[in-house]
């Protein structure tokens, strides 16, 4: 087959758009992912019985339902049960939120756990009351700890937008998938979308080695 | 009064008593040595004076607050009490200078230039001047020590709680921390040490207290006990920890 780049040039600005999406439903989620999965990391480190109660049972239900299940719920049961419609960029940016959420309360609580605890003892020794050892001795610290991990579950979260092709969310996978309906050119259009994807990733791997030189795990 | 106040102490961990109905005064300007065997209760007995272990039954009082007390008397006493670990516990993140000046501004309010100002000069005390800008991983376990000694002095403490400070140290580096140690009492700071430096007790402690199975059984003056001591039991634990 010949490969025409005049395919891939003109469909470049829808395909862009959807990477644009694809950026905003990831940044989205993934703020309010690590601040959901910050709080539930803490609840399950250091919350009572009933906070970790609730924390484990979030966590269970979301790691043990496909993405894809939760996204469909989200968009078309929801609706039902709570009578609201929910448009989809706003049910792609909740789904990975929840999602990613889940398993960034892991990855708090893990790294929450390995800090010795002889340094919160000596924090508290000092008559800091508990939050202040946490802001500023074992959060810190355990941040540094996260970062691989953390940065694992951006790029899992990034590439995972491509499953919301399933409610019509115009994100790069989409986009390509309507280009090439309209075109039948699947070499170059499914090529150039895995390359938007590829270039966006090592940009977030990139930054990702940065910080982590910035911030050691100590 | 006394300084710090034992009534009637337990302490358990399960099923396991490990202060068992303990009784004690210590005054200001003492410098308590406690000694005795592994799991006779000496760490958990210094543990319980700043609350860092709750306590099952009787009370404490350190300067007259208990701390079976209200949150603000458990931190009252723990800026009283400064605590020096066995494990250092310096904080990684920070510089020595900034581990000394830590609590000072966190835990005391104080404004960061005077606060850096107090423990540049608690550095100096304890002999590393020049190793302010350095991390932790950069000194040695007797320079951790010291800078660990520093930080505990910086919150200003009446009295200082020291749980086996040389124990993780190699033998040539106990001394520079003993060193600092011994300029502490000198400077009639009331000092608990949990140690097994039996010439330290010799030497500097004005008091020495041998524990065994959760309960002080010998408690007077280190040179006369040490000289003669009045069991088979001390007699023989002190034949092996020299």
């Amino acid at each position: 087959m010949d490969f025409q780049w005049s395919v891939i040039w003109e469909s470049l600005p829808n395909l862009l758009m959807g990477a644009k999406l694809t950026l905003i439903i990831a940044v989205a989620g993934l703020a309010g992912g690590l601040a959901l999965g910050a709080l539930t990391g803490m609840a399950r480190t250091y919350g009572s019985w009933y906070l970790d109660g609730i924390a484990r049972g979030y966590i269970l239900l979301i790691r043990g339902t496909p993405l894809v299940v939760q996204v469909m719920f989200i968009y078309f049961a929801l609706p039902i049960l709570a009578g609201v419609r929910i448009d989809g960029v706003s049910a792609a940016i909740l789904s990975i939120v929840i999602n990613s959420g889940a398993y960034v309360a892991e990855i708090v609580r893990g790294a929450l756990l390995s800090i010795p605890k002889g340094l919160t003892e000596a924090g508290l020794a000092m008559g800091l009351p508990f939050r202040k050892v946490l802001l500023h001795i074992i959060g810190p610290l355990a941040f540094r700890r996260m970062i691989p991990a953390l940065g694992n579950q951006c790029i899992t979260s990034l590439k995972d937008t491509s499953l919301f092709i399933v409610i019509g969310v115009g994100e790069l996978t989409r986009q390509g998938q309507e280009v090439m309906a309209s075109n039948y050119r699947a070499v170059e259009i499914w090529t150039a979308v895995a390359v938007i994807y590829l270039i966006i990733l090592s940009v977030v791997a990139f930054g990702l080695k940065l910080v982590e030189k910035r911030m050691p795990i100590l | 009064m006394s300084m710090i106040e034992f009534r009637q102490v337990v302490k358990s961990f399960g099923p396991l008593t490990v202060l068992d109905k303990v009784d004690l005064n210590i005054d200001k300007g003492e410098v308590l040595v406690i000694i005795g065997p592994s799991g006779s209760g000496k760490s958990t007995l210094l543990r319980c004076i700043n609350a860092l272990e709750s306590i099952q039954g009787g009370d404490i009082l350190v300067d007259g607050r208990s701390v079976r007390g209200s949150k603000d008397d458990i931190r009252q006493i723990r800026l009283e009490a400064g605590m020096v670990f066995q494990q250092f516990n310096l904080f990684p993140q920070m510089t020595a200078l900034e581990n000394v000046m830590f609590g000072p501004v966190q835990s005391r309010g104080m404004g960061r230039a005077e606060a850096r100002v107090l423990a540049q000069s608690l550095l100096d005390k304890v002999g590393l001047k020049d190793k302010g800008d350095h991390a932790p991983s950069e000194l040695s376990g007797g320079q951790q020590q010291r800078v660990a000694i520093a930080r505990a002095l910086a919150i200003r403490p009446a009295l200082m709680l020291f749980d086996e400070p040389t124990s993780a140290l190699d033998p040539e580096l106990r001394h520079e921390v003993l060193k600092v140690m011994q300029t502490l009492a000198a400077e009639t700071m009331t000092m608990v040490v949990v140690t097994h430096e039996i010439e330290f007790a010799r030497q500097v402690g004005t008091r020495l207290i041998f524990m065994e199975g959760g309960k002080i059984v010998h408690d007077g003056n280190p040179v006369e006990l040490l000289g003669n001591p009045p069991s088979v039991r001390l007699r023989d634990f002190l034949q092996h920890v020299h």
